[in-house]
């Protein structure tokens, strides 16, 4: 059994949150330059070249992409073999709030969702998913998240009998948010397990980079099918008007329930900050 | 071509814009977003004074970044204005000249904006880096305890926008997605 003091997460989540929020993902800032390529619209290319200066000006000045520095959600991959040792949450979250002061990141957190919503001031707590996983590495996924990009996301519990055209209809209604979510957005789209395993499926989603090609050949026929159908939207960069709607959609499935086809779909924006270490 | 403005908004200004319109706006701004409008709305019902004259002037949905040490603003960008359609018309009633944030408008809104001559503008979001470079000062004028939700005194220079919504019923958003829609 591999130690690790669970305090040492404090060093890497800070580290995380610092990296993801001032440097845009470089698998999106290659597919904004690839896209300007496609983009027709005069303000869309307009838009798309203030992203690519963004970025630019926010890595040389160390400034957050956005002012949303969204709330904190960590993926951890625990390997089986190895003893996190200490309060996990707590070292996660002193990480947090450490980045978020030192960082000058705007903290975006309310202690009770009704009867208050008073911001806990420091960021936390961040949102933790922990899955086990074979060996004794542990993987730790930071992808900071803005408000706009989460309230687009939805969730339905889809009738079985339309299978795939059911989750294709869903996707192509939902994806009229993405005009309030920042495009050129990423699409993620959960289907399978039950109503809790669904949700976060579509997030795991996001978390894939864009070059990914899933290893299913009918789930990546219909990865590219929806992300053809999405841009025909006309949506465009920042929803006003375009051919670029989205820079990539990718799905995630589960075994379910005879009776159940759940399908999510969550969004993230062209600030997409996601940043990752190896222990 | 882009067409320069400055605040306060004249009725002359504001009935000049036209959807698709690229602005660049100098002058004096303020931010509000959720919390921010929930006091301000209660204020005007209870006829308690404002955090600033709503006439002939501009509400940039925005909470912004902490301000690092040697800048003027920490970054800053547009939130989704839908969340606040609600109560924009009664804004307007009572002066408001213009709002900036992102995403389309109710009807409701686009209807206030023609009644009582007001614009809606469009920054870019997920911008705010460079956004920031365009503001000159930040200063926290009202509702300290709401943090990144309280009210800021931000002076712009040149600060780049679209005219999403005019005064005459036009709306970019609609019009211009029309020209690009494959169904």
């Amino acid at each position: 059994m591999r130690e690790i003091p669970a305090a040492e997460l404090t060093r890497i989540v800070k580290d995380l949150c610092l990296k993801a929020n001032t440097g845009l993902r470089p698998d999106v800032l290659e597919a904004v330059r690839a896209s300007l390529a496609v983009e027709t619209s005069p303000t869309g290319r307009e838009v798309l070249e203030q992203v690519l200066q963004n970025a630019e000006l926010a890595a040389s000045e160390k400034l957050p992409i956005c002012q949303d520095t969204g709330y904190v959600s960590v993926f951890i991959q625990l390997g089986q073999d190895v003893w996190l040792k200490g309060d996990i949450a707590e070292a996660i979250n002193e990480g947090v709030r450490q980045a978020y002061a030192e960082g000058f990141l705007r903290k975006s957190i309310v202690a009770r969702p009704i009867f208050g919503r008073e911001n806990t001031g420091d960021n936390t707590p961040a949102f933790i998913n922990i899955d086990l996983v074979a060996g004794d590495k542990v993987k730790i996924i930071v992808m900071p998240k803005g408000g706009g990009t989460e309230n687009a996301s939805r969730l339905r519990m889809l009738p079985v009998s339309k299978d795939a055209d059911a989750v294709k209809r869903f996707v192509l209604e939902m994806a009229e948010n993405a005009a309030k979510s920042c495009p050129p957005v990423i699409v993620g789209v959960g289907v399978g397990g039950s109503f809790d395993k669904v949700g976060l499926l579509a997030k795991k989603a996001l978390l894939r980079p864009l070059s990914d090609k899933n290893p299913d050949p009918q789930l990546a026929a219909f990865e590219g099918e929806l992300l053809t159908e999405i841009n025909n939207l006309g949506i465009g960069p920042a929803g006003l008007g375009g051919k670029v709607t989205a820079l990539g959609v990718k799905i995630e499935t589960m075994p379910t329930h005879i009776a159940c086809l759940p399908a999510a779909i969550a969004f993230n924006c062209i600030a997409a900050r996601q940043a990752e270490a190896t222990i | 071509m882009t067409i320069q403005i400055h605040t306060p908004l004249t009725v002359e200004t504001v009935s000049s814009l036209k959807s698709g319109d690229k602005v660049e706006i100098s002058g004096t701004i303020y931010t509000a977003r959720d919390q921010a409008h929930k006091r301000i709305v209660a204020a005007i019902e209870n006829g308690e004074a404002l955090p600033f004259e709503l006439a002939g002037q501009i509400i940039f949905y925005a909470g912004p970044a902490p301000t690092p040490p040697g800048k003027a603003s920490g970054s800053i960008g547009p939130t989704t204005s839908a969340r606040m359609d609600a109560v924009t018309p009664l804004l307007l009633e009572h002066g408001l000249k213009g709002v900036i944030g992102k995403g389309p408008r109710s009807q409701a809104v686009k209807d206030a904006l023609s009644r009582y001559n007001a614009v809606y503008f469009a920054a870019t979001g997920g911008v705010a880096a460079l956004l920031s470079s365009y503001i000159k000062r930040v200063e926290l004028i009202a509702y300290p305890d709401l943090g990144p939700e309280a009210v800021y005194k931000l002076e712009v220079e040149n600060f780049p926008v679209i005219v999403a919504a005019d005064a005459h019923g036009g709306d970019f958003y609609e019009q211009n997605r029309r020209l690009y829609k494959r169904a």
